[in-house]
């Protein structure tokens, strides 16, 4: 068998489309992903000082159900099953909606095992100074846990990057699709899946390259050493 | 066209869940067997392996399961040999899952606090029997409950086998969703399916991490 990589060459602008859509998923996915799980940990963090709530129970049970179902059903289920209850969902969309749906389940757990690990004292503290629930979640807790867990934070952010692959199963015109498309062109499977999963592990590097870099920036008050 | 009835549905899902099980196990003990393997070669003293075995974790972590499914079923194919999907999804989500249990590993037993090695050394065990009798033993009750944990991560894992068209609980939902296009029913009892295997796993992996780090925590 020999490799032949130069019938990828008329493929290029295929890999570049596939591209381009894999980083403005894993983009949007980030922010929104990101600021959901914040609002989830706000409310059960609320839930933990008051005593849990129909709403809190609600997002306990959605965290689970996400984190115990594989992400490729989550996308049938959101891209086949809305359509049949008269709700019509594009591929992108749905893809979307379950990768911000499942980024936010996993990191509003970390999130959760950071703010668990905030002691009491600093709690009281806040509370004697007078600040409101709002800011005290903001500036005490919040806050010291994001810079805590931020390493898993980054890494769940990479895994679902590198799990977006599956949402050309519903033909989302991904890096993934472009590999599965240009194959059934080409023939030559082995050499543009290689290629492929290269330019996945060159994403995965930089992404947490520039999440380390966004991450010293933002924790810079750490790096006096006082937490 | 047949008619299937919800009993229907849910049998042949349940049918399917069997392989689902049966993968998993697969990927799992191998996995375990593979990641133990190269987490001894990690630890070990010989520089050029220790790289080689990083840049192996780091592979299959950086990587998407699926691509690694696709190069394990295309690039068999284009070694000439000829792989079934069952022997395609087995070896890659068995080489998947050692990687991941190689880095947990290396995180337990390199939290064995380092006067432990040095004691046993001193006593004059050599590198093998140091990891046996000291090391190891100390290392394993620190990691069953993430490798408990990371079991749930293998059997959502085996899902992406259904596309390379191994028959298991998500290939036979997108089968069934075919013929009788009641797709909010079936991928609820998908789910529903991964969710029975997965939620306990979760719950044991959560008691025992409590358990172990329980009187620590605040």
């Amino acid at each position: 068998m020999t490799l032949d990589f130069s019938t990828l060459l008329p493929y290029t602008d295929e890999i570049v489309t596939g591209l381009v859509t894999t980083v403005w998923l894993t983009v949007v996915t980030t922010l929104i992903g990101l600021s959901l799980a914040v609002v989830v940990a706000y409310v059960r963090d609320g839930a933990r000082e008051n005593g849990a709530n129909i709403v809190s129970r609600l997002l306990g049970g959605y965290v689970e159900v996400i984190r115990n179902t594989p992400f490729i059903v989550q996308l049938f289920f959101l891209f086949f099953g809305l359509p049949a209850l008269g709700v019509p969902i594009s591929a992108t969309v749905a893809a979307l909606i379950a990768m911000i749906l499942n980024l936010a389940a996993y990191t509003a757990e970390i999130l959760r095992a950071g703010i668990e690990s905030t002691t009491r004292g600093q709690h009281e503290a806040a509370r004697a100074l007078g600040l409101s629930r709002l800011q005290r979640f903001r500036h005490v807790v919040l806050v010291p846990a994001f810079s805590r867990v931020y390493p898993s934070l980054i890494s769940q952010c990479i895994i679902v990057m590198l799990g977006s692959a599956v949402v050309s199963q519903i033909s989302v015109f991904d890096l993934t699709y472009a590999a599965n498309f240009i194959q059934s062109r080409n023939f030559r499977g082995f050499e543009v899946y290689l290629v492929v999963t290269a330019i996945y592990l060159l994403l995965a590097i930089g992404l947490r390259l520039l999440f380390e870099a966004v991450g010293r920036r933002l924790f810079a008050f750490r790096q006096g050493g006082s937490a | 066209m047949t008619d299937f009835t919800t009993w229907d549905i849910v049998r042949n899902l349940l049918l399917a869940a069997r392989w689902t099980v049966v993968l998993s196990l697969i990927a799992f003990v191998g996995g375990a067997i593979v990641g133990l393997v190269l987490t001894l070669l990690r630890m070990g003293g010989l520089r050029p392996i220790r790289w080689l075995v990083r840049g192996y974790v780091d592979l299959f972590q950086g990587t998407p399961l699926l691509m690694q499914l696709f190069l394990a079923y295309f690039g068999a194919a284009a070694l000439g040999f000829d792989v079934s999907a069952w022997t395609a999804a087995s070896v890659a989500l068995t080489l998947f899952t050692s990687a991941f249990l190689c880095d947990i590993w290396r995180g337990c037993v390199e939290a064995v606090p380092s006067g432990q090695w040095q004691a046993a050394r001193v006593l004059g065990l050599n590198y093998l029997q140091s990891m046996r009798h000291v090391i190891l033993p100390q290392a394993l009750r620190l990691a069953v409950p993430p490798t408990v944990g990371f079991s749930v991560q293998v059997v959502k894992g085996t899902a992406l086998a259904s596309v390379i068209g191994f028959v298991e609980l998500t290939k036979a939902g997108t089968m069934l969703n075919n013929a009788t296009f009641e797709p909010f029913t079936i991928f609820t009892f998908v789910a529903l399916g991964y969710f029975i295997l997965c939620y306990p796993l979760s719950r044991y992996a959560r008691y025992l991490e409590r358990r172990l780090y329980g009187a620590g925590i605040r």
